[in-house]
């Protein structure tokens, strides 16, 4: 194998993450502050759904008390069942469908939605067994879903969602705000 | 003497009456013989001099005006086969015994077209449009509706026998190919940016060149052949070497212009590739038969591999620290399928096992992990662990984040082709 050039051991190679997707943000969802998601887009079209590191429920040091999956009588995204290549039978996704309820101990009640259309491929069942991996890892173990947006529309999803650099003045704006004196 | 005995006396009169021709008479009889096709004339005790009109001969047609005639029948001979036993002989007497030929011949008859098109009213669920096809009535929907339907039904639409056509079918023309030839080697990939296959998107390439294309282009020129199938036992990405002896793959060669080579020519060709690019290198060439295709798919499915993995860690770790990977024996993961093929894949939990693994210590946050694993394992994503989806993984076994920087193929153990002396 080739040698490895001298690296600092401070130093870190890029992520899977950086390599292969590019990061999306949707802020405030549906008006409700500092609900930040965060999508992550492969560049093979897939989505995956995480809380973005500005979320309340990672702020604070909140803990969880549930999840849950169940967004209405007739629906829970656990039921969601895909088959064959083109992953018939998922659940066609809107911007602002529902994915999950989560409940901290706190009694603070969170609804993290899909941000993208597409159709619903996988819930996260791992941290329903372990809540403490959306705490730690939320970019990674502790993602919500993963969706596939239409062939045709995998460009234009991302017409309503935020770059890095956009997502990150936002974030600014917000904390210059906050240090406003009143 | 005819092979036909006293009890089919009966059905020979009743497809005579029909207007059946004499070499349908014996393919209904069921006459195995292949010469009495050859000499039409001797239907005995019926002498019988009306030649072969071809009647319903095409594709679809066939079926349906073999069951107007023969409700119940499954050993009657195929009307491809006695077609085969007449024509043969007379084409290769004509080619004077030339080499290996493929010969195609088709009929069209306008008269019959569309008397299939009742399946579709009785069995609407067979004929489901598709984006390739034409027509909707293809042979397998036909011959599906076929089965379906009740002989009771098919009665009400389709007379028994059938209605005596009133022209003959005719030639749409003869295509000669020559045979395929099979070339079969091992291949070395020594490039990371090579990918096995052609890479396009929307018909534009995204990287140069390709493994097949490499070790097709001498090949192509030498047997003079117009296109090529490339197959091989498992793929790896384009970012990943193959070392030791190599993958195996296999080439269909299509109406190649040349179809036997000496030992040495074969060698020469192979020397001919191996020069011709650093970035691959082939060995074990050879001519092989049609069925090595299938020889060399079983290693995918069934035999182990083997890998050398660049492992970067997040926490600085020490000698000891990873040694303890070099005694697990036969872990059993869960993989689901990997988020970054996902797009082209089911989604589905996979049960790999990696029989042995042992580890290289470089420096606190990089070391060499060498694995031996079952095929269709996934490897980058039991090192980086794909958002937790492959269980258990390499960062859970060692309590870091860790990522594969580079991976190598170290061999594919499939001990097919033979390996050739060099």
């Amino acid at each position: 194998m080739d040698g490895i050039e001298q690296k600092d051991t401070e130093e870190e190679a890029p992520s899977v993450i950086d390599r292969y997707y590019t990061r999306w943000y949707r802020a405030d969802m549906k008006g409700k502050p500092c609900e930040d998601h965060c999508i992550l887009q492969h560049s093979n079209r897939i989505c995956v759904v995480t809380l973005a590191e500005t979320h309340p429920i990672l702020q604070s040091g909140r803990t969880i008390k549930s999840i849950n999956y169940q967004i209405s009588d007739g629906c829970s995204r656990l039921n969601n069942k895909v088959s064959g290549k083109s992953k018939r039978g998922g659940q066609f996704l809107t911007d602002f469908a529902p994915l999950c309820r989560i409940t901290c101990t706190d009694e603070t009640e969170y609804t993290i939605y899909s941000c993208i259309r597409g159709r619903l491929l996988e819930v996260n069942e791992n941290i329903l067994k372990t809540p403490t991996l959306l705490l730690e890892r939320p970019s990674t173990e502790g993602y919500i879903a993963v969706i596939l947006p239409k062939f045709e529309e995998s460009k234009s999803i991302t017409e309503n969602l935020l770059s890095r650099e956009e997502f990150e003045s936002v974030v600014s704006k917000r904390n210059v705000a906050e240090s406003q004196p009143s | 003497m005819l092979p036909l005995k006293e009890k089919d006396k009966p059905i020979v009169q009743k497809l005579l009456s029909a207007g059946c021709c004499a070499r349908c008479i014996l393919r209904f009889c069921c006459i195995r013989v292949q010469a009495t096709y050859r000499r039409p004339q001797q239907v005995g005790p019926i002498r019988h001099t009306h030649t072969h009109t071809f009647a319903g001969l095409t594709v679809t047609r066939l079926p349906l005006r073999e069951k107007g005639l023969v409700l119940d029948k499954d050993d009657i001979i195929p009307l491809k086969e006695a077609f085969k036993w007449i024509m043969q002989g007379l084409v290769s007497k004509e080619l004077g015994g030339a080499s290996a030929l493929e010969v195609g011949v088709e009929f069209t008859h306008k008269e019959t077209d569309a008397d299939c098109h009742f399946l579709a009213t009785v069995c609407p669920d067979c004929f489901k449009p598709a984006k390739n096809k034409q027509s909707v009535f293809t042979r397998m929907a036909v011959v599906k509706a076929l089965e379906k339907i009740s002989d009771v039904k098919f009665l009400r639409h389709f007379p028994c026998p059938p209605t005596q056509p009133s022209s003959c079918c005719s030639p749409q023309g003869v295509q000669c190919l020559h045979l395929s030839v099979f070339v079969a080697g091992r291949y070395n990939k020594f490039c990371r940016s090579l990918p096995q296959t052609p890479w396009l998107i929307d018909g534009e390439r995204r990287m140069e060149s390709s493994v097949e294309e490499l070790i097709a282009a001498p090949v192509l020129s030498t047997f003079r052949a117009e296109g090529f199938n490339f197959s091989s036992s498992g793929r790896e990405d384009v970012d990943v070497r193959t070392l030791g002896n190599g993958r195996p793959f296999a080439m269909e060669l299509l109406n190649p212009h040349r179809s036997r080579l000496s030992r040495m020519e074969m060698k020469q060709l192979q020397q001919t590739i191996n020069e011709s690019s650093d970035k691959i290198r082939v060995r074990d060439l050879q001519i092989v038969t049609r069925d090595a295709m299938s020889r060399m798919k079983e290693g995918e499915e069934e035999k182990t591999k083997s890998y050398t993995a660049l492992v970067w860690t997040r926490r600085p770790i020490q000698r000891e620290d990873i040694s303890f990977i070099g005694d697990i024996k036969e872990l059993t993961l869960d993989q689901k399928t990997p988020l970054r093929v996902l797009h082209r894949r089911a989604l589905a939990v996979r049960q790999r096992v990696v029989h042995s693994m042992n580890v290289h210590f470089l420096d606190p946050h990089h070391f060499h992990l060498r694995l031996k694993t079952q095929a269709g394992t996934y490897i980058k994503e039991f090192v980086h662990g794909d958002f937790g989806r492959t269980k258990p993984n390499l960062c859970e076994l060692l309590r870091t984040d860790a990522d594969i920087l580079e991976l190598d193929v170290e061999s594919v153990d499939v001990d097919w082709p033979p390996a050739i002396p060099e």
